[in-house]
């Protein structure tokens, strides 16, 4: 089953494939949490969306795994791929922060995450259509989840004002590749299968802006220079020490199964 | 060996004694899992549709499929998860809904259709605490023991429950 001579079929395999890059390693972040939640109420929902969203990563990983031209499964492409391969966004490989930054990176993830799944529900790849449509369901409590946070933090204390303004200073920059498009999206654009990024981007924005400035942290600065090129395995040094851990037991013992 | 004509019926039958691993007061039949079930001679296929993408219980449920067929001497199935559309607390019954009550569980209501931005709204449900009926809760957290469940305190006789999210 080779891809080769078949640009739609290599396009949907890339485009499959950094959306689950995108959860997985996200969800490898999140997991980080287990135990270590603020109040245990937190540390449940937490892990709980950390489950969610591995659980996407998974169905968008088995079906990346049908369309690769060099046959990998799900497994392999999770644990054999090095830092390079991956095409994730660099806002997903963040480190956690303090909760506030947690809670920022998943505020600005769950509404692009909500946008995207919405207008994936209506993509003319069925198999696609049908994950959006499972996992737009789940991302609603998860956006719901960290826009409360947003609130309650921006709107807070002096202290958890000050920690979220920092972290919004930090990460607001990683939010830019969110809505780069390349040679893959257009491809897809084309076929009625991939989402226009460029019409993403309004959605959020409005979402982001609404959330932000009724947390009282103002209205973004956009303008700022943001880093491009994740889709393309450009990453930040954070990739490899997450890589390094999620993916220590299957380089030690390739295959180990229990 | 299959001691008789194998029916939809029949295991439809044998998989409603399977109960669901993380809310065993309800079987995976009722829980509206079960989508469908296919009878091709003497091979059965069972279509199931998992309910959150980050639920555990899927493999554990597929296991006890299997495992429920085997024991009934039917050895030929098949076990194919379908996801669309999507898994919906629009599935369960009436009477599925009051067993999650008496079980201590507040169950899902219908579901609505949320919009945009709705989700950004404070809403108040009703949510009835299963255990004196008070509607005088308040959610605790959106997120509880398992994904498909938030937590809810009731004010009324000061019980902590658990609510079915309607999903």
């Amino acid at each position: 089953m080779s891809n080769n001579g078949n640009p739609e079929r290599q396009a949907l395999f890339s485009y499959v494939l950094r959306h689950a890059d995108d959860r997985l390693i996200l969800g490898h972040r999140l997991s980080e949490w287990c135990g270590h939640g603020p109040i245990l109420e937190e540390d449940i929902a937490t892990t709980n969306i950390a489950l969610d969203i591995l659980g996407q990563a998974v169905a968008l990983l088995e079906y990346a795994s049908e369309l690769d031209p060099n046959n990998r499964s799900a497994d392999e492409l999770a644990y054999t791929r090095n830092d390079l391969q991956f095409t994730n966004l660099l806002l997903c490989e963040q480190p956690n922060g303090d909760f506030a930054g947690t809670i920022l990176r998943q505020f600005f993830f769950d509404a692009y995450s909500y946008y995207l799944f919405d207008e994936l529900k209506n993509s003319a790849d069925e198999k696609l259509a049908a994950i959006a449509a499972r996992s737009h369901k789940e991302v609603i409590y998860h956006l719901r989840h960290s826009s409360k946070w947003v609130l309650r933090l921006g709107d807070g204390t002096e202290e958890s004002h000050g920690r979220i303004a920092s972290a919004l200073d930090e990460l607001l920059r990683f939010t830019g590749q969110m809505f780069e498009m390349d040679k893959t999206d257009e491809i897809l654009l084309n076929k009625g299968i991939a989402v226009n990024l460029n019409h993403l981007k309004g959605k959020w924005r409005e979402t982001v802006d609404r959330i932000l400035n009724e947390a009282t942290l103002g209205v973004p600065d956009y303008g700022i220079h943001m880093p491009s090129g994740s889709r393309m395995g450009r990453h930040s040094e954070y990739l490899g020490y997450i890589l390094s851990q999620m993916q220590f037991l299957n380089r030690a013992y390739p295959g180990a199964e229990w | 060996m299959v001691m008789q004509v194998l029916t939809k019926e029949k295991i439809l039958e044998i998989l409603h004694e399977i109960k669901d691993p993380e809310i065993p007061a309800v079987s995976i039949v009722e829980m509206g899992m079960v989508r469908d079930v296919e009878i091709n001679g003497n091979s059965v296929n069972v279509i199931i549709t998992p309910t959150y993408s980050g639920c555990p219980a899927i493999k554990v449920i597929e296991l006890d499929i299997a495992m429920s067929l085997k024991t009934s001497g039917i050895s030929n199935f098949n076990i194919r998860q379908k996801l669309s559309p999507p898994w919906t607390t629009d599935w369960m019954s009436d009477e599925t809904k009051e067993k999650l009550r008496k079980f201590g569980i507040a169950p899902p209501g219908k579901t609505e259709e949320m919009s945009a931005l709705d989700f950004l709204e404070e809403r108040s449900p009703e949510v009835r605490c299963p255990y004196c009926g008070s509607e005088d809760t308040e959610l605790k957290s959106e997120f509880s023991s398992t994904a498909c469940k938030s937590m809810y305190m009731c004010h009324a006789c000061s019980q902590p429950f658990e609510h079915f999210k309607c999903h």
